[in-house]
């Protein structure tokens, strides 16, 4: 799994919402808005999985959405990094004892993905953008030798 | 579902569950003849996590934090609603103080709300620099709520029999200093959104909802307001402290518009309602009574009521999207909910579609879709499939997007 250079400054979003409550969805624009610009680091939200190196993930994944996110999940070209932006998506947060929640993610995913938490309930848009900071950080290691 | 037959030259196109519109799983089956939209089909579902079944588990407390979970967007809402109906339920007062402050965050997040959907809607039709303007300007009223309560989102401000922070009077500068700053903007966001003639083109005449079917079909909020139907809950069961406040309808005849139900219409509503809320907040801080912000501070000995508390309560608030209700029933002896049942305004509003969208083209189906201010699921991907042929085409929502930016382009040349 070795990264070319691109992978050094445009990093490809794709938001994927498996039942959140908007919550971290709504802050997740408001980091690529004005006051905060992500895309000033080349960030950018893309609108097909196919496009995407790294899966904005929220939500407790519901049982309808848990076949879909696993979907999206193989659609994203390798190497890829699966942010898990709030709380509900790394533990299932406050919906714990739903029925209907199939969640976390990270118990979803295979063995070999790459997941990175960020935290919050909802997360705000400085850690949003650290958390992609972070991803990046990531992908590099995961580059090694070629760096 | 809809039903088709082998000489039927239409095709479905299932879009959903990630939308063009919001960031919500949520599914709409459309079907089309050529470009035009012959009918609709709504499926929500996909973000349903049961909250419940998870309220009926916990005790009445404990469940706030969670109402506030059930949207990201509307948090004070529910929590309104779910103290308001626990309250009614066990007979507790929420003192005259909360009241007041309980309306001030209200009608913020009813500002945030409006701004944030004047900005997708921007979007939806290829204006990416108003959706930017827009969500700059919002970020004001997000600092604000932060200032108030601590959090940007999900405040947990509220409690039953009152709410858990103050606005004390060293707040009130601040509040004021917001509210000059939106009434300044203001101009400048109608100008753009009901005086720039190519938003005109996109929004005038497109998804009509005439008054009779907003009627018929139990629309709320700005999206039946917009169709001349007067129905506000602060007016018609005043709750809160609008009881004592000065407040009217906001609809289009009221300024001059006709009450077309269109997305022009559904837009002046929400615009004029943030102006609205500017002025109950300014009343709300001359107004405010001086006394306890919370009726039973000890926790402890408020849970020991809440359980001993037989009775069933209901609460009903005008949301942002409009009306919603929730149903609490508290039993004897136990500490957890025995029933809690919620009706939030978007699956009214879900209903509305069928006539919005009929005979419209594919290209406006993303303003549509966000005209009525959903908060459910959304979906990313649409796919065509064409039942005469057996072809399938797929449609993502860049693809969709690019067509109603093209739709735009279109109308602006011709009109040039």
């Amino acid at each position: 799994m070795k990264l070319t250079k691109t992978f050094d400054k445009a990093l490809w979003v794709f938001h994927l919402n498996s039942g959140s409550c908007n919550a971290c969805d709504i802050e997740i624009v408001a980091a690529i808005t004005p006051r905060y610009d992500a895309e000033r680091f080349g960030i950018k939200l893309v609108g097909s999985p196919r496009h995407a190196d790294v899966l904005l993930f929220t939500g407790p994944v519901t049982k309808k959405m848990k076949e879909r996110v696993l979907r999206v999940y193989e659609q994203t070209p390798d190497p890829k990094v699966v942010m898990v932006v709030g709380n509900c998506g790394s533990t299932t947060g406050v919906f714990y004892d739903s029925y209907a929640v199939e969640g976390p993610i990270d118990t979803l995913l295979p063995d070999d993905a790459h997941i990175l938490y960020v935290n919050g309930c909802p997360t705000r848009p400085e850690n949003i953008i650290n958390g992609v900071k972070e991803a990046w950080l990531y992908l590099e290691k995961l580059r090694g030798d070629d760096k | 579902m809809i039903e088709m037959s082998e000489e039927d030259t239409t095709y479905q196109v299932p879009i959903g569950p990630i939308h063009p519109a919001l960031k919500e799983p949520f599914m709409i089956n459309f079907k089309l003849d050529g470009e035009t939209i012959v009918d609709a089909d709504p499926h929500p579902g996909m973000n349903h996590r049961g909250i419940e079944f998870m309220g009926m588990h916990r005790n009445p407390l404990k469940v706030i934090p969670l109402s506030e979970r059930i949207c990201g967007i509307c948090s004070i809402v529910h929590q309104h609603m779910y103290t308001t109906a626990v309250e009614h339920a066990a007979g507790i007062e929420p003192t005259n103080r909360a009241r007041y402050i309980r309306t001030i965050m209200c009608e913020l997040e009813r500002v945030h709300s409006h701004v944030l959907w004047a900005g997708v809607a921007a979007h939806e039709i290829g204006f990416d620099t108003h959706l930017h303007f827009t969500w700059k300007i919002r970020e004001k009223v997000m600092d604000l709520l932060e200032y108030i309560s601590g959090n940007r989102v999900n405040y947990s401000m509220w409690t039953v029999g009152g709410v858990r922070r103050d606005i004390p009077e060293s707040m009130h500068p601040k509040i004021e200093e917001t509210l000059t700053y939106y009434e300044e903007l203001y101009q400048k966001l109608e100008d753009i959104f009901l005086g720039d003639p190519s938003i005109r083109l996109r929004t005038k005449n497109i998804g009509i909802l005439t008054k009779k079917e907003a009627l018929e079909l139990c629309g709320v909020g700005p999206t039946v307001r917009a169709s001349g139907v007067k129905k506000d809950v602060r007016i018609d069961q005043p709750y809160a402290a609008y009881g004592d406040l000065d407040l009217d309808y906001v609809i289009p005849s009221r300024y001059g518009y006709e009450n077309t139900g269109d997305v022009f219409s559904k837009t002046l509503v929400r615009l004029k309602e943030v102006v609205q809320s500017i002025g109950l907040i300014r009343q709300c801080v001359d107004q405010m009574p001086d006394e306890d912000i919370d009726s039973e501070p000890k926790k402890a000995v408020l849970l020991n009521k809440l359980k001993k508390a037989e009775g069933e309560g209901i609460g009903r608030i005008e949301a942002p999207r409009g009306e919603a209700i929730h149903y609490a029933r508290l039993k004897e002896g136990v500490e957890e909910l025995d029933c809690w049942k919620i009706r939030a305004s978007t699956y009214n509003n879900l209903t509305t579609y069928a006539p919005m969208f009929m005979g419209e083209q594919i290209a406006d189906i993303p303003i549509i879709a966000a005209c009525i201010d959903p908060c459910i699921g959304c979906m990313d991907r649409a796919e065509i499939v064409d039942v005469s042929t057996g072809k399938s085409k797929s449609y993502s929502h860049d693809e969709l997007h690019k067509l109603s930016v093209e739709k735009t382009k279109k109308l602006l040349e011709g009109s040039l």
